[in-house]
């Protein structure tokens, strides 16, 4: 699962708010189509995401089918200091994964 | 002969106006419900107020299968007055609750961006728990020219 991640503005003052922009590369199976031979696919989504902002957790998401595939998801945090943004998330079939990003904030 | 003409020009017209009614009736097709039910659910009974919430949605998506979708909430977002979570709810897909956004005071702005899939037009609503524990929300209408969920691909 290929994730792509953005922090804006990547070098935020202290106690500026900034965008986090996470894509991630995930086909979020509905459990409603059918393959070629009427056969249903099984449902397999992302179904929870985290992000962990030097240990701390300041976001969570519970998703389902009626997110698209490939999920985007933009939301914010305030710069409290520099360190370490965790993202991390789990499909329907158990499979976890996770990503790391740098907050470098200035004084 | 040209008789015969005319009743196969009856049939085939017969054919098309009866296709989309054979199509809304048969697969996946949802009919419009109301969310009252799983709205209550999270409420439990306090009565929802709408404002504050703020949900940016297109009038028309020509397609279902990625709708960008923003939900602002008017919040200082400060330790005792934040947006506790975010719902998004449809009243037409064959999963009702879309997502759950869980923030809190370091989040800094109650707003969210994501992309929805949406089982053809309908009223997409999105919930707001606050930590002074009301409940606001917004409804927005969308058309859909191509759904999602009824694809075979």
């Amino acid at each position: 699962m290929a994730v792509r991640i953005q922090v804006v503005p990547p070098r935020p003052k202290r106690g500026e708010i900034v965008e986090i922009r996470v894509l991630i590369q995930h086909n979020m199976e509905t459990g409603y189509r059918t393959d070629m031979v009427g056969g249903v696919i099984p449902r397999n989504c992302i179904n929870v995401f985290s992000c962990r902002y030097n240990g701390a957790e300041v976001f969570r998401a519970d998703l389902s089918p009626g997110i698209s595939a490939n999920p985007l998801l933009q939301f914010h945090t305030v710069a409290e200091a520099s360190g370490e943004l965790e993202f991390s998330w789990m499909d329907d079939r158990g499979k976890q994964d996770s990503e790391r990003a740098r907050i470098a904030v200035s004084e | 002969m040209k008789r015969l003409q005319r009743r196969g020009f009856l049939a085939c017209l017969a054919s098309v106006i009866a296709l989309p009614a054979a199509w809304s009736t048969g697969a996946r097709a949802q009919q419009l419900r109301p969310l009252e039910p799983i709205l209550g659910a999270l409420t439990k009974g306090v009565p929802v107020r709408t404002g504050r919430v703020t949900l940016d949605l297109p009038q028309l998506a020509d397609n279902g299968n990625a709708v960008l979708l923003k939900v602002s909430v008017e919040s200082p977002m400060s330790a005792t007055d934040h947006v506790k979570s975010i719902h998004l709810f449809s009243n037409r897909n064959p999963v009702a609750e879309m997502a759950n956004f869980y923030l809190g005071p370091r989040a800094g702005r109650a707003q969210i961006v994501t992309r929805v899939r949406l089982a053809g037009s309908q009223t997409v609503t999105a919930l707001a728990v606050l930590s002074d524990g009301t409940f606001w929300m917004d409804s927005a209408p969308i058309v859909v020219t191509l759904s999602s969920c009824m694809d075979e691909s």
